[in-house]
């Protein structure tokens, strides 16, 4: 029993912050976008309805395929490696020794450096002849690549900083890690289980539901991908157009030649490819996951 | 003889990797600063110093003359230029920058805190529904809506304005709302129920009971939303149109692509600049942050 009386109005009133925002500034330019996907909409004149024309246009555009591939591809190979590292340097700060909570800021600080900034700082670590990383490769009497001139090397680059800024990642299966119950690695070594089967029978199961949340957020990230390929590659497309991901072809369509319309087609397609991805994901997790029980 | 025991080797080996990994992270932040106290001519010198010359105490004659460095005007050349700077004007875009902060946290953390109170307390027809279209919006990213907010923006005359860079925080986020709510729902009713029946109104046993209550939960959603608007490249990209305008993650942006070539040691200066009060923040507020990504998983 409440001692206030609720009612419908008091919700309403209540969460009103968060409706009037959703509609206004989410379901409205939704709803907008949806309409400007079928128009011809130069910004300057008004929109024009042109039916599916946006879409069969995606559909014909090679540039369209080239950024879904990139980012597609950046995904496939930037996730696990992520996942992989994020979840072994957990282990390795979960470790009980002197110094861990700075060893932990160490790893996390990466994380919070505004993107613009990881991308110069990144730009000279790169650098052909002075960058550290070409630098330390010569120290070994190799000869570094030029980095950001080829499709591989810009994957690769991307990748790397990637790896540089796992912080949250870590932090979060950190804290999954502290959650698993000590009592069941004692069970395991009691059964003889060696360090690897530890790792795969209870930490893994132990840590799975962070895991498939972490996957998720990522993939929904790596279609945003934007601000930093834009800083490292000085607004362009990068060698042979590896740099140009889905939200920067959107942008350029939107900003840049003003085609409000086959941008906004674009988006839609963007949010029904996450959704299904998301979906994909959850579907597929239900197998692997492990969720405790209670 | 006595050896080392195996866990004593494990121990050594931890931290071994521990110190490396650490170092490996840290590395870039420390080449950042390094290559700001350096001299153009300096930066491109192989294999390069990690301690800037300026930096580096003379063995030879008189060791105080380290810190006295510091004041040397080669030293902080780079960070002078970048003072000066036309294209960078540091104190204008950190001003910008803190003003968009200010303005769209106070309406983040109010109105996230209220609305998160609706969904955790009152009981009302369609809650769960509601609730549940809420967390769905987070799975929306921007670029799906950036089109329309821009010509939403546009229609209303926000464009080359704050407006669009904080007014739409006074509607609260998703986020922040599930973060907030979730707090909200730990905290006993008893503790309202009581304050209820001496008189105590809804709006009062918010004001007064729960949010003083829920100051840790709050802190997460400060810091993470300081931290966003300190990041935020893409917002200011489209929706801010003059340079005075500028924040200061913009305001980098174009010192880097526009002004074709800035010296490195100018770029490190002023990276430098952003990414210390970032720093800072994370040393006075460490708890805070930890305990916000730990809970809620999400990237800063």
């Amino acid at each position: 029993m409440s001692a206030h009386r609720d009612s419908l109005s008091a919700g309403l009133l209540w969460t009103a912050p968060w409706w009037i925002g959703f509609l206004l500034f989410l379901a409205l330019p939704l709803g907008m976008s949806l309409y400007i996907s079928f128009c011809d909409y130069p910004i300057l004149q008004p929109p024009v309805w042109i039916g599916a024309e946006n879409y069969a246009a995606l559909a014909r555009d090679p540039v369209f395929y080239q950024v879904l591939w990139n980012t597609a591809l950046f995904a496939i190979v930037s996730i696990p490696i992520c996942t992989a590292v994020a979840v072994g340097l957990a282990m390795l700060l979960n470790q009980q020794v002197r110094g861990q909570a700075f060893f932990r800021a160490c790893i996390f600080v990466p994380n919070i450096v505004p993107l613009v900034a990881t991308g110069i700082v990144w730009l000279w670590m790169l650098n052909p002849q002075h960058g550290l990383i070409n630098q330390t490769i010569a120290a070994f009497g190799a000869r570094g690549p030029n980095w950001l001139d080829t499709p591989l090397g810009v994957l690769a680059s991307l990748v790397m900083i990637s790896v540089w800024s796992v912080g949250s990642g870590v932090v979060v299966y950190l804290a999954g890690l502290q959650e698993i119950p000590e009592e069941l690695y004692e069970a395991a070594r009691l059964d003889g289980a060696s360090r690897p089967r530890q790792f795969y029978h209870v930490t893994l199961p132990g840590i799975s539901p962070i895991i498939l949340f972490n996957v998720i957020v990522a993939i929904i990230g790596t279609w945003q991908i934007f601000a930093l390929p834009f800083v490292l590659l000085k607004m362009t497309a990068g060698p042979e157009r590896s740099a140009y991901f889905y939200t920067s072809y959107l942008y350029d369509n939107a900003f840049r030649y003003l085609k409000m319309g086959y941008a906004s087609a674009m988006a839609w397609v963007q949010l029904l490819i996450i959704l299904a991805l998301t979906a994909l994901v959850f579907w597929s997790g239900r197998r692997a996951v492990h969720y405790r029980a209670g | 003889m006595a050896r080392p025991s195996p866990s004593r080797i494990t121990r050594l080996a931890t931290y071994a990797a521990l110190v490396a990994v650490a170092f490996a992270y840290m590395f870039p932040l420390l080449w950042m600063l390094s290559v700001s106290f350096k001299q153009p001519a300096e930066i491109m010198e192989t294999p390069p110093r990690l301690l800037p010359r300026a930096l580096t105490p003379s063995l030879s004659l008189d060791p105080s003359s380290f810190p006295a460095s510091l004041t040397q005007p080669e030293t902080l050349a780079a960070y002078r230029a970048v003072f000066r700077s036309e294209s960078f004007d540091f104190p204008l875009y950190a001003r910008n920058t803190l003003i968009i902060a200010l303005l769209s946290l106070i309406g983040m953390v109010l109105s996230s805190a209220i609305a998160a109170y609706g969904f955790a307390r009152i009981r009302f027809p369609g809650r769960n529904v509601l609730f549940a279209i809420c967390l769905a919006t987070m799975m929306i990213p921007f670029p799906v809506i950036m089109v329309p907010t821009y010509i939403l923006f546009k229609w209303l005359g926000w464009i080359g304005t704050f407006k669009p860079l904080w007014i739409p925080a006074w509607f609260g986020s998703a986020f922040n709302i599930f973060l907030l709510r979730q707090f909200f729902m730990g905290v006993p009713r008893e503790l309202e129920e009581s304050a209820a029946i001496d008189g105590c109104s809804r709006w009062n046993c918010f004001w007064r009971i729960m949010l003083p209550l829920a100051k840790p939960a709050l802190a997460v959603v400060a810091l993470f939303h300081c931290l966003a608007v300190w990041n935020d490249l893409v917002g200011p990209l489209i929706f801010l149109s003059h340079q005075e305008q500028f924040t200061l993650a913009l305001g980098l942006q174009f010192l880097q692509s526009r002004s074709g070539d800035t010296p490195w040691n100018q770029l490190m200066a002023a990276s430098t600049l952003i990414v210390l009060p970032i720093i800072l923040l994370f040393v006075i507020a460490q708890r805070t942050f930890i305990r916000g990504i730990a809970t809620t998983g999400i990237k800063g």
